[in-house]
């Protein structure tokens, strides 16, 4: 053991931690080369966020031990791991928003005389790591007014300017457009060519085929094994991560459209976060028994564009017309009464009460219904059945029934109680944004089914995704969002998974006439 | 098997709130007490017992039954106020201007009653109208301004203390501060009393506001927990996102739930000073502290209308307990420190609250592994 | 007319300090609400230390002296919301509140103990600092120049240079608007909450010191400082979080609250007959105004209020 001390940056060896009621890492080794690009495979829950902490400290194990440069050692902090040249770039970044990026990469470690900052002395040292790396960022533009992958170009050289040499990346390519991506791969093959040594976490298979050269698997807790990326193929990581050969393609019969649900003229809605439109000029319709998907990267607008089909934002131009009625004006309750059904982005923020019971939750869309209201009254035996006959249904699980808080309930349980909620109302127009963000295989296996369902049986279906997979398995036609704007419609049945990138990352772009052709 | 039954019922929130907000009174006693230690070692059990006592000092039980009356009649009072916070909390909202909202009722009940010589109906009515007013001031500014409810609410808690002793001022008692005796100028405004005055040893000044404020603790109760309203309130509270993401009126439920909070605690004020227990002084410089101690006595109450009627009386308890301590020693000002110290410690409740969770689950743990060792065996 | 600008100056001083308290608290996190309690306990640390020096102490121990009192009152003072925040994630509103009561009620309790343990007759609620009080005092002409304006335009500066040119600066700001990425970088932000809530005590504990000075007789603790720590929240909230602004907006404040001082020598304004209310009421007025104005695009501090629980990520 000890000769081969030094091949290695990290190891991480026989790592077993526990959590009441369930093993998060169960006998995990992870061994990190010098100067290699190292990938950490797994679904969520798989462990990796533990695996993760209990290398900055967070957690202490209780089993296993960790060794950085041959050196066993014993990491309380994340301060421990800093000084042991360990940095991270979190999945969301810990970046001050109102500070410059400058501010950002020199917070606690600040170059100081007296207690008052040196900044001059600092910006020197950012800008020569940033010609070294090619990581090029206006050091004084603030946090709130830059790119995601500015953004994360900052976060990177916090880490250089530290000099970690141990660079952990943590699901970074999710936030970034398939040019950024390219050029954060470029990134991490120089860093790895200067010699630091890369954790790649990541659970896209064919980023970690093009940029890392091992890779370890976790499922479930468990250290599946480490594979060298060049002996190795897609379907075999595949296959190691969720244990069997998973068959992504969802089951669909062809239908044909029937007439038009939805109908969106020339939408704009305004941006809370900059001064531009977050949706621009946008014209798109939905017929009945079609799932139309908004594909894009994270921000480009489809947040606002949901906001403003169901009311959360006001428009600042255009029109919406629901099965002839124009409902541009209306209110969110209007809208839902009409037939809008909304299965939010945030089922924290927007889908759920948490600190209500599941049956309070159940009946969140349908309370003021004369069957659940009388005179000012709720009706509680009838809440309590209703929830009741949707937790059999569509098989909620949860400790205590109906009166679980949901703030209880594991995060699949929680989807379904807000699909169960809004498909059982029978919805014209079902809304999903994101439906399977964070869900384990079997849950999100079973929100397609329920989509699919929904559209055999004549709903109009707008399903907002990120997920590529999901876009082309699921829906019948896809609307691309780009910057704001509808980039291009594509039929999932001829195009590619290319062709999609290339939409999403504004490289291509068609005339889009307002949908029916 | 009993060791069991023990833990689960420690479980039950209303439990914990419960021995949560009974440590609360006994620290604050204790630290009340040490500061009367402080003070002056030699009077200071008696007086804390002085304190606790209230009405008990008196040793005749005719006399002692009439006191328990005088301390029922504020805590009417106090019970609106608590009700207002409690009712406003539920909606998330911190409504500190209770008291301001009990200045406007003391007003405009008052200005009925002496200046415009109305009926004691109609003088109730005006506080509640008044009350809501300002409630609904600070409902609006915080819906369509931003505005934080705790500062526009001290703002208004002076500028309605000002605008009242101004307002007052016109039937003033010309020979003192306070304002004219309410059952000598207007005997119609004062609350009828419907007999009750009898259970307590003919104490004139307990009125139907007793039980009409016990009355208000039920129907708010029954508001938050059995009607779509309160579900709706509740559910604005606990997520304005999730309310909104279902269609509720955001704003319009702020606004509407601090005027319904204000207009309790107008209700509150009508409830005292149509009684005639006390006239108002126009040159009162700081704001009455019911509402305040409202805040007490909502947060000691667990946030239940029902928890709120018991903490109420307590409070009240003490706050009337605090004028009998030796003066020579003390001032009466040791119970407004106590119950501070109680809202203060009100605080840690869901600490509290998270600690004891947090010893079931590890003695449960503990248990468990026990089991499955035992098994192993 | 040079009345207007001296009430005006010492006020516009007790609000900037005060605020700037509230500034440093709400840029580490913590909402101070209890400012008022805290004002209450710096001024009750300051009269007694001015009232227990000997009376032929120099003007100039007189000031620092009492200046030392009152900020370590308030600095203790503010502990009660540090531990309460921040180690036992407590309602930062309630406890502020409770802190507000408790500042009044227990320095009552105090003053009026003192009083009576030197004269069983004695049951008010003052503090003998009024020989005391005149250190502090220059006549320049007719205008009564006080120290204290001096110190808090000291007080200002510093609190700009600390805020924006030093590392604690850029630390504490760090914690208020993301604490997760403060600890990331490992800062401590309970210590750095700790900080600023302290730096509030030290302030407030100042500002409540000049506000009993400011008056003409001697200060009743039983009134409390009349929502003079609200006002300072006010201000705070006019100057956008930012000490220059603060400083301008408590002077248009403290004008705002020396007019309902001094209107009398205003002819036009006596010629108005307006009741005295009227212009005791004119600064909250003022300040409900100017946060109907600017409350609707304010910058605070993004993690203000919301406890940091190092567990949850």
């Amino acid at each position: 053991m000890e000769n081969h001390g030094n091949e290695y940056a990290v190891e991480m060896l026989h790592i077993t931690k526990r959590f009441p009621g369930i093993i998060a890492n169960d006998d995990i080794t992870l061994q990190l080369r010098k100067g290699e690009i190292h990938a950490l495979l797994g679904e969520n829950g798989a462990g990796k966020s533990t695996l993760m902490s209990v290398l900055f400290g967070l957690y202490q194990p209780e089993e296993g031990k960790i060794r950085v440069n041959g050196k066993d050692v014993v990491i309380r902090d994340p301060n421990d791991a800093n000084a042991l040249g360990i940095g991270m770039v979190h999945q969301h970044f810990k970046l001050v928003e109102c500070f410059t990026v400058l501010d950002n990469i020199i917070l606690g470690a600040e170059t100081c005389k007296f207690g008052f900052l040196n900044k001059a002395q600092a910006r020197e040292k950012v800008n020569a790591l940033s010609e070294r790396y090619g990581l090029h960022v206006d050091l004084d533009a603030k946090i709130e007014d830059i790119t995601v992958g500015m953004q994360q170009r900052t976060e990177i050289l916090k880490m250089l300017y530290r000099d970690n040499d141990i660079l952990i990346f943590d699901e970074p390519t999710a936030v970034l457009t398939p040019h950024e991506i390219d050029e954060l791969m470029q990134i991490m093959r120089n860093l790895a060519q200067e010699g630091k040594s890369i954790l790649f976490i990541s659970h896209k298979l064919a980023e970690i085929m093009a940029v890392a050269d091992r890779c370890t698997v976790l499922r479930k807790g468990k250290y599946i094994g480490t594979v060298n990326t060049a002996e190795t193929s897609m379907e075999q990581l595949s296959a190691m991560m969720v244990g069997r050969n998973v068959n992504f393609h969802v089951e669909k019969q062809p239908k044909t459209p029937g007439k038009v649900i939805l109908k969106v003229e020339n939408m704009t809605v305004a941006s809370k976060l900059h001064k531009n439109n977050a949706v621009r000029n946008v014209s798109f319709d939905v017929r009945e028994g079609e799932i139309v998907c908004i594909a894009g990267i994270d921000g480009n607008g489809q947040t606002e564009l949901v906001y403003g089909l169901t009311g959360l934002e006001p428009l600042a131009g255009g029109k919406i017309t629901l099965m002839g009625d124009n409902i541009t004006h209306a209110s969110i309750r209007k809208r839902s009464k009409d037939g809008i059904s909304h299965i939010p982005e945030d089922r924290h923020k927007h889908g759920l009460v948490l600190d209500y019971s599941l049956e309070d939750d159940i009946v969140l869309q349908r309370y003021f219904e004369s069957d659940f209201t009388q005179f000012g009254f709720l009706r509680r035996k009838q809440i309590r059945g209703y929830a009741e006959q949707l937790i059999e249904q569509y098989d909620i699980r949860s400790g205590q029934g109906p009166v679980t808080m949901a703030r209880s309930m594991s995060g699949g349980n929680q989807q379904k109680a807000i699909v169960a909620r809004e498909i059982d109302r029978d919805p014209k127009l079902l809304i999903a944004v994101q439906p399977t963000r964070g869900l384990d295989v079997g849950a999100i296996e079973y929100i397609h089914k329920k989509i699919v369902e929904q559209r055999d049986a004549g709903k109009a279906v707008l399903l907002v995704s990120l997920e590529l997979d999901e876009v082309m398995d699921v829906s019948d036609r896809i609307l691309v969002m780009y910057e704001g704007e509808i980039v291009g419609e594509l039929d999932p049945k001829t195009t590619t998974v290319e062709e999609l990138g290339l939409y999403m990352a504004g490289a291509k772009r068609q005339e889009v006439r307002e949908g029916a052709k | 098997m009993q060791n069991k039954k023990h833990t689960s019922w420690l479980k039950i929130p209303a439990v914990q709130t419960l021995l949560a907000s009974l440590l609360c009174i006994v620290a604050g006693v204790l630290i009340g007490y040490i500061a009367l230690l402080i003070i002056n070692p030699s009077g200071a059990t008696e007086a804390i017992l002085t304190v606790l006592k209230n009405f008990w000092t008196y040793s005749r039980p005719k006399t002692q039954l009439k006191y328990l009356g005088s301390t029922l009649v504020k805590t009417a009072p106090l019970l609106m106020c608590a009700l207002s916070v409690l009712f406003a909390y539920k909606v998330g909202l911190f409504n500190i201007g209770a008291a301001g909202q009990y200045v406007a009722g003391a007003g405009a009940s008052l200005y009925c009653a002496l200046a415009l010589q109305l009926p004691w109906w109609v003088c109730l009515l005006a506080a509640i109208v008044c009350g809501a007013l300002l409630g609904a001031i600070s409902g609006a500014l915080k819906a369509y301004c931003n505005v934080n409810e705790v500062i526009s609410c001290i703002m208004l808690n002076w500028i309605s203390l000002y605008t009242v002793n101004t307002l007052l001022s016109q039937v003033k008692d010309p020979t003192s501060p306070y304002t004219l005796n309410l059952k000598r100028t207007n005997a119609a405004a004062a609350l009828p009393s419907l007999g009750l005055e009898k259970l307590f040893n003919n104490n004139a000044n307990v009125t139907i506001a007793i039980p009409l404020a016990i009355l208000c603790a039920m129907a708010i109760w029954v508001l938050l927990a059995k009607t779509r309203l309160g579900y709706e309130l509740r559910a604005t509270g606990l997520n304005r996102h999730a309310a909104k993401y279902c269609g509720m009126r955001g704003k319009f439920n702020i606004i509407l739930a601090m005027a319904i909070a204000g207009a309790l605690a107008g209700a509150g004020a009508a409830m005292l000073y149509l009684t005639g227990f006390e006239e108002w002084s126009c040159t009162q410089s700081s704001v009455p502290a019911m509402g305040f101690n409202g805040i007490a006595a909502a947060f000691l109450g667990g946030l239940s209308p029902i928890g709120t009627i018991f903490a109420s009386f307590f409070i009240q308890h003490i706050t009337n307990g605090g004028a009998y301590v030796d003066k020579t020693m003390y001032c009466s000002q040791i119970s407004d420190f106590i119950s501070s110290v109680i809202i203060y410690l009100c605080g840690f409740v869901l600490f509290i609250r998270r600690f004891m969770n947090s010893r079931i689950a590890k003695a449960n743990e503990k248990r468990a592994a026990l089991e499955k060792g035992g098994d192993k065996q | 007319m040079i009345l207007l600008i001296q009430y005006m100056l010492i006020f516009a001083s007790v609000l900037m300090l005060v605020a700037l308290g509230g500034c440093f608290s709400e840029h580490s996190g913590v909402i101070n609400i209890g400012l008022e309690g805290i004002m209450v306990f710096g001024a009750l640390g300051g009269a007694l230390m001015m009232k227990w020096l000997p009376v032929g102490a120099s003007a100039l121990a007189v000031i620092s002296l009492s200046i030392l009192a009152a900020v370590i009152f308030g600095m203790l003072y503010s502990l009660l919301l540090a531990v309460a925040a921040i180690n036992f994630s407590a309602d930062q509103t309630l406890v502020g509140t409770a802190m507000n009561l408790m500042g009044t009620a227990l320095a009552t309790v105090i003053v009026k103990a003192m009083n009576t343990a030197a004269n069983p007759d004695n049951v008010s609620s003052t503090i003998q600092y009024i020989n005391a009080k005149k250190a502090f005092l220059v006549n320049i002409g007719s205008f009564e120049f006080n120290w204290f304006m001096l110190l808090a335009l000291i007080l200002l500066i510093a609190s700009y240079v600390v805020l924006n040119k030093t590392r604690f600066g850029l630390r504490l700001q760090a914690c208020g608007e993301h604490p997760q990425a403060a600890d990331s970088v490992g800062i401590n932000v309970y210590k750095m909450r700790y900080a600023g809530v302290l730096i509030s005590g030290l302030l407030g504990g100042i500002g409540g010191l000049v506000y009993i000075t400011a008056g003409v007789s001697e200060w009743k603790f039983e009134n409390g400082v009349a929502g003079f720590g609200f006002l300072a929240l006010a201000v705070m909230i006019f100057g956008q979080w930012k000490p220059i602004r603060i400083a301008l907006a408590a002077l248009l404040f403290g004008f705002f609250r020396a007019l309902g001082n001094v209107y009398t020598g205003f002819d036009f304004l006596q010629r108005l007959n307006l009741p005295s209310n009227v212009y005791n009421m004119l600064p909250y007025i003022f300040s409900l105004i100017v946060l109907i104005l600017t409350s609707k695009n304010s910058r605070a501090p993004k993690a203000e209020g919301v406890p940091y629980d190092k567990g949850a990520r």
